[in-house]
Formats: structure tokens, C-alpha cells, sequence
């Protein structure tokens, strides 16, 4: 009997759940028939099974309360979106305004020069966060070249920046590599690479060659647009920039801009 | 947002009852179901295309509830357990018995550690297989099956009316679990 395979815990489970192929469940059966033991077993457990089911099934069959009313919560999502969107218009009314009203006083262009343009890490962010916002969203086509090609992409993109690139392995945070791109900033050309996670989240890490700040600590960084929140942790090494992204809060990132950094200088 | 509408509303109800019986109280769990539907949303899009929207779904509201019991445990904060399941919603009116066994079962689940609890009602109630119970707790299929063998024997036993932490009558049970049975 059961020459072929031995029957196992697992199979007793899987018995339970109705897990098993017609085949198996034939051999069980019959396993069942002549061990009362776990025969007694699995028939406690299968009642266990069901009455979980029994007594849990008055919330399946509940009216879902208006607050999970799925359709309106996409809308309240839009709403907040286009309030969003809403804002910075605002603000530019008002510094159109504050200019008129400044001219008409005889007021100098006092406190109003333009922002200096952002430079080494600080430009850096702002260049990994706007591809992010760019290019995560894109479900279909993140990257341009992708995982399965790794050596490939390696290969490219250390030839565009002059430099060699390394791609840290971030699986074991629950990361799994989806590929890279090139991207174009004010500062050069840049490469970002994908990773996402069992729920479909996704983070960025940027690199470029800086030509200031060459060697920064690890900075956090956060920025609101559009309702969207993004977080980055954004260090440099070696004349070499890099910038951690996600929608994610910057300390949370954190841990993986360590492994990243960690990763990075033993492979360069 | 239609594919959504289609793929996720008929989830909602299964999503209140995994949460519902993760975290006790109802208004918590509905709380974590809102939270997981509003992430849903503003990641629709970044869903991988190969995953199917109950398990990233369940994925999302497991690490929601699973951060806010480590919080509450934190704070030192607990639902109280008897005022949780004389709930309205979870004693059912057909007979007092049914109720009262009802009540018990509840109770003895909420004695199980909370990965235990998670995997038996991933499987047993929502019908997931193991891979996919193993793709939402992000951990092995292997460690899926030991954690069930030993959340069934533990209510098992809690049912029998031992009393928590009682020796096992089956000595070998625990440390070999998938030990040949034949």
C-alpha cells in the first residue's frame, strides 16, 4: 500500500482543506479507514473548519456600511486630488497679486528673486522623485529593459554614464529587481532601476555621476504633489549620486538605502 | 476604475470578516478594511499585472491589521475579549446553543499567536490556497502547512477544554510535525 508515496502531515491538512487530487484523496481515504487515530483527527478538524466558517459568516452576509461604499471612496479620492491640483494655482494667484500689489507700492523686487536652481544632492532628489512620479506610475512599461536582463542593462548604462553602475539585490527586504532605465536630467544622463514588492509597491533607486557634493551622507527627503507623497534617502559616494524613492514616508526607506549603500560599495 | 469597481467590490465583505477575526473589534476592523480599500485605489495602478487583486488585496489589509495589533500590543491596549464576541453581529440568532458554541470557537481562536490565527483563516474560512496564503503572509508554502497543522491541533485542544499550555496528548505532535504518519 502506498508504495509510491508516504502519507504525510501536509496531506491530512490538505485532506481537510480539499486540497487534494482525486487520486491522493482516494489513498487518504483509505489510509483514514485503517488509522483511527488520524482519522479521529481529521474529522475534528474538519468540523473545526466548518464551524469557523458558521460562526464567522454573519459578517459575509452583513450590509457593507457606507463607509467602505467602494465608489464613493474613489471619489473622495478624486475630490482630494483635484484640491490638490487646485493648490498651486492658488499660490500662484497670490504671488501674481503680491507682485501687482508690490509694483503699485513702489516696492523693489525685494524677497522675490527667483530660487536658485537646486544643485548636488538636493538636485539629485528632485530628479530621482520626478522620474519616480513619471515612470512608477506606468503599470505596463516601468522599465525599459527588464530583470531577465540585468547584465544587458548593466552594461548599457555604465557606458552612458561612464562609470560602472551596480544594481543592488533587494529580495531579501521583500524586493524583487524589475529592470532599469535611462533617464535624462539637467545635470546628465541617469539610470533608474524598478523593485516592487509581493503587494505591487514600488520603489526607485536613481544613480547619476555628481559633480558636487561627491561624497553626502544619507539624507531624508520628502515632498507633497498632488496629494501624492514621496519619500527619498539620497547619498553620494565616490563622486557618484544616488536617491532611493518610493511612496513611502523617508524613514522607512531607510533601512533599504542602507542595504543599497552596503551592496553598492562591495560590488564597485 | 471600472476593472476595480468589477474585481473588488465583491471583496469587501470576505475583507471585513479576515479582518474582523484578526482583530477582534468591529469598528477597528472595518477601520483597516477602509484603509486597505483607499490604498487599493491610489495603487491600482502599480498592481503587478501577474497578481490576482484578492490576494494583493488580503496582502495589503494583513500588513495593515498586523502593524496595528504590534501598535495596540505596544500601547498595552486590548480589546476586551468577552465584549467582542457578545457582539450582535457574530451571535447568531437561529439558537442559543449554536451562539454559545460560536462564542467559544471565537474565543479559542483568539488564544492562537496571531501568524497561527492568520494562516487558519486565510485557509479554512477565505479559501486561499496555500500558495496564495503564502504569497499574503509573505512566507514559505512549508511554513504555511506547519503553522496550520499546529493552529488546528491548538484549537483542537482549547475546544476539548484543555486548559492553555496543558501538556500535549500527543507527545511527538509538536516537533515533528510532518514526521511520516505511516
Amino acid at each position: 500500500m502506498n508504495a509510491g508515496r508516504p502519507i504525510t502531515e501536509e496531506d491530512l491538512q490538505a485532506y481537510v482543506d480539499g486540497a487534494l487530487d482525486a487520486g491522493r484523496r482516494a489513498e487518504i481515504e483509505d489510509y483514514l479507514a485503517r488509522h483511527a487515530e488520524a482519522a479521529q483527527r481529521v474529522a475534528t478538524y474538519t468540523l473545526q473548519r466548518a464551524a469557523l466558517r458558521e460562526a464567522l459568516a454573519p459578517i459575509v452576509d452583513a450590509p457593507v456600511p457606507d463607509s467602505l461604499n467602494l465608489a464613493r471612496l474613489i471619489e473622495a479620492r478624486r475630490d482630494r486630488q483635484a484640491r490638490a491640483w487646485a493648490g498651486p494655482w492658488r499660490n500662484l494667484a497670490a504671488a501674481v497679486l503680491l507682485l501687482v500689489v508690490g509694483g503699485a507700492g513702489g516696492w523693489s523686487m525685494h524677497g522675490m528673486a527667483a530660487k536658485a536652481p537646486l544643485s548636488g544632492v538636493n538636485a539629485l532628489t528632485q530628479e530621482a522623485m520626478d522620474n519616480y512620479r513619471v515612470y512608477a506610475a506606468d503599470s505596463l512599461r516601468p522599465v525599459e529593459m527588464r530583470a531577465g536582463e540585468e547584465q544587458q542593462l548593466l552594461q548599457w548604462v555604465s557606458k552612458r554614464l561612464d562609470r560602472p553602475v551596480a544594481v543592488p539585490d533587494l529580495s531579501a527586504s521583500g524586493y524583487r529587481f524589475m529592470g532599469g532605465r535611462l533617464i535624462a536630467t539637467a545635470h546628465g544622463a541617469g539610470a533608474m532601476f524598478f523593485y516592487d514588492d509581493a503587494g505591487g509597491n514600488r520603489i526607485a533607486m536613481m544613480v547619476r555621476p555628481m559633480t558636487v557634493d561627491m561624497d553626502a551622507p544619507m539624507s531624508e527627503h520628502r515632498q507633497e504633489t498632488a496629494g501624492q507623497m514621496v519619500g527619498g534617502v539620497t547619498w553620494s559616494n565616490q563622486g557618484m549620486g544616488y536617491s532611493l524613492v518610493a511612496d513611502a514616508p523617508p524613514q522607512a526607506l531607510h533601512p533599504l538605502a542602507d542595504e543599497a549603500r552596503r551592496q553598492i560599495r562591495a560590488k564597485i | 476604475m471600472k476593472d476595480m469597481m468589477q474585481l473588488v467590490e465583491p471583496l469587501i465583505p470576505p475583507l471585513r470578516r479576515y479582518a474582523r477575526a484578526l482583530v477582534r473589534d468591529a469598528a477597528t476592523a472595518d477601520d483597516l478594511v477602509q484603509d486597505c480599500l483607499e490604498r487599493a485605489i491610489t495603487r491600482w495602478h502599480q498592481r503587478r499585472a501577474d497578481g490576482d487583486a484578492r490576494t494583493w488585496l488580503f496582502t495589503i489589509l494583513h500588513n495593515l491589521a498586523v502593524s496595528h495589533i504590534r501598535q495596540n500590543r505596544r500601547r498595552g491596549g486590548q480589546v476586551a475579549l468577552d465584549d467582542a464576541v457578545a457582539e450582535p453581529a457574530l451571535s447568531r440568532p437561529p439558537t442559543q446553543e449554536d451562539a454559545l458554541r460560536h462564542a467559544d470557537l471565537l474565543r479559542a481562536l483568539d488564544t492562537l499567536p496571531e501568524d497561527q490565527r492568520a494562516v487558519l483563516l486565510l485557509v479554512s474560512v477565505e479559501d486561499l490556497s496555500y500558495a496564495e496564503a503564502a504569497r499574503v503572509l509573505d512566507i514559505p508554502i512549508g511554513t504555511v502547512m506547519s503553522r496550520l497543522a499546529r493552529a488546528r491541533e491548538k484549537l483542537a485542544q482549547h475546544m476539548e477544554g484543555e486548559p492553555a499550555g496543558a501538556t500535549i496528548h500527543r507527545p511527538n505532535f509538536g516537533a515533528s510535525i510532518f514526521r511520516r504518519v505511516k
